[in-house]
């Protein structure tokens, strides 16, 4: 390999950056390394990952808000995924699964010789990263949606339903719609706190939910609709899940 | 001079009928009985054998069998109320009696004396071993209690350690000499942690030791972490159990300030009144979480000690008020006579 291999470090701790910085600076004498930047949460990699910059990344799976198993799942969405080394303090349930799937990890503290190993390794190869999903624990803290190249994180809070059209979902927020490749059921399953059926392919945001309506405001006989905050479309309550209106209208 | 663990949390627990121990003292307890009542009913020492072999044909079954429905029930006694299971035994045992002399009389033709007598005479016997087993249960459960007491406290989340470490080897090159500091530390909590806890210790080194954890996690958390000490009203001359606070701290952190990426406040408020000492910590509490088995096994095992050392006169709560989770401890209020 001639061009130097561009690792981007994400670590929500200070020091633990620092740490790695020391650790790539050693091995860079044997093994050709740049740092392409450094981030201290998912977002920030995110866009440095997106300008396309990055080979590598070496990926702390413990941090606030959006952890390491998301961040490395919402990277397999650009055009180009870099490869991804996890790097952990001490992470039972992760190790098992980094195992079973021969995804490369690091153990906190990191040795310069085998973090050289898995740098080298990840510059060959880029290991299957489907099994992130089932790796996840608790629910995401966004979606993300693939457009041109970029991957668009969508906070979870913001979304206000969740429709199924063909092979897709339709992600509507206040401000616009995305669509991802997932599957409805999942989705229902991962955010059933925060979501409520309202008929065969719709997931609705409790939080977002205003009020209930008849269609065919003359009659008032229709069928019940949902009303959304900041949104014109009303989303039809099929009538099997009529008892959603019940149990939410107070 | 400190006080240590109060001994009295036996909780009058049945013996372990299927303790190759305990079966032994029965059997030697109740044919030394056996053996007694043969003397004492032979006329002279040379007919005392061939009484003890009478005798010895209406216990030795009677004894098997008993010991062999114990040792099967034992499980299911040992679930039962203390007063309820001796009670078990007990009709266990007159059962057994009853049963055995009406089949020696029936089947075998034996014939017996009155079978009232045999009935008070087992149940007195049983009633005197259930008393030296509980008086021996009393005389060693000290032992196992501190056993428990050493067993509960080694323990830290090797996370933080593994973490730590991490931390001090970044600090090596740039900056040795916090790499110092911050080594000493790691090393005062882990010789805490490794002692021998079992006494009261000084409410200042208690407080030393949460400070130098703090440090430790500051290091890594940097701006993240906040602390807030309310001191004031702490009488400096408290005993509290070892490690009572400093795992509370490590729960704080772990929950209320590590998951969340903006800063996080944690704050100890430690104080007197008359004779009772309280220790109240708060930390941001963040209601999605898969971490909250650990808090409660940490929880539970300081709720032990304080019980093992203060028995009722002790309690810790835990509550989440709004977005805050809090921590109270409220325990007796001893005073260090050494200083």
């Amino acid at each position: 390999m001639s061009a130097a291999l561009r690792v981007l470090i994400v670590d929500d701790e200070a020091p633990a950056r620092s740490r790695m910085r020391d650790l790539l600076a050693d091995v860079g004498v044997k093994l050709p390394v740049t740092i392409a930047g450094e981030a201290a949460n998912g977002r920030e990699a995110l866009r440095v990952a997106e300008t396309g910059v990055v080979d590598v990344v070496l990926l702390d799976v413990r941090m606030p808000g959006m952890d390491g198993i998301e961040l490395a799942q919402h990277l397999q969405k650009l055009e180009r995924p870099p490869a991804v080394i996890f790097a952990t303090a001490y992470d039972d349930y992760a190790i098992r699964a980094f195992e079973l799937h021969a995804v490369d990890y690091l153990l906190k503290p990191i040795r310069a010789a085998r973090l050289e190993e898995a740098l080298a390794r990840a510059a060959q190869s880029v290991a299957p990263m489907e099994f992130l999903g089932e790796l996840q624990q608790a629910p995401r803290v966004c979606l993300s949606a693939a457009e041109r190249g970029k991957v668009h994180l969508i906070p979870i809070e913001d979304v206000l339903f969740l429709r199924a059209e063909l092979k897709y979902v339709t992600v509507r927020t206040a401000a616009r719609e995305y669509l991802i490749e997932e599957s409805l059921t999942r989705l229902e399953e991962e955010f059933q706190e925060r979501f409520v059926r309202a008929h065969r392919n719709c997931l609705v945001a409790r939080a977002a939910i205003r009020g209930f309506e008849r269609a065919g405001a003359e009659s008032g006989e229709g069928p019940w609709q949902i009303v959304l905050a900041g949104l014109e479309e009303r989303i039809p309550v099929s009538r099997r899940q009529q008892h959603v209106v019940r149990e939410l209208a107070r | 001079m400190a006080r240590s663990i109060n001994h009295n949390a036996n909780t009058g627990a049945l013996p372990d009928f299927r303790n190759f121990g305990i079966l032994l003292r029965i059997l030697l307890i109740v044919n030394s009985i056996a053996l007694l009542a043969a003397l004492l009913q032979s006329t002279s020492i040379h007919d005392w054998p061939a009484k003890f072999t009478e005798n010895a044909a209406a216990v030795e079954p009677l004894l098997v069998l008993s010991l062999l429905v114990l040792m099967a029930t034992g499980n299911v006694l040992r679930r039962l109320p203390h007063l309820a299971a001796i009670l078990a035994i007990l009709a266990i045992e007159l059962a057994l009696t009853a049963a055995l002399y009406y089949i020696g009389r029936e089947a075998l033709s034996v014939s017996a004396q009155s079978l009232p007598r045999w009935l008070l005479v087992v149940a007195l016997t049983t009633a005197m071993l259930l008393v030296y087993f509980d008086l021996r249960g009393r005389a060693l459960s000290p032992a196992l209690a501190e056993a428990r007491l050493q067993a509960l406290q080694a323990r830290i989340r090797p996370h933080f350690l593994f973490n730590s470490i991490n931390a001090v080897l970044s600090l090596v090159r740039q900056e040795p000499r916090r790499a110092e500091a911050a080594l000493e530390d790691l090393a005062g909590l882990f010789r805490a942690l490794m002692a021998d806890n079992r006494e009261l210790t000084p409410i200042t080194r208690e407080i030393e030791l949460c400070r130098q954890y703090l440090d430790l996690e500051q290091l890594r958390l940097g701006s993240r972490l906040r602390v807030e000490w309310n001191t004031e009203n702490m009488p400096t001359d408290a005993l509290v159990p070892a490690l009572s606070l400093q795992p509370l701290l490590e729960n704080a952190v772990y929950h209320g300030v590590e998951p969340s990426e903006k800063p996080g406040m944690v704050s100890i408020n430690i104080y007197a009144v008359r004779d009772r000492l309280y220790a109240v910590l708060q930390n941001p509490y963040h209601a999605s979480g898969d971490r909250h088995a650990g808090n409660k096994m940490a929880l539970a095992n300081i709720r032990e000690r304080l019980q093992l050392h203060f028995d009722v006169a002790a309690e810790l709560t835990a509550k989440v008020s709004g977005d805050l989770y809090e921590v109270r401890i409220a325990m007796p209020y001893v005073k260090d006579q050494g200083s």
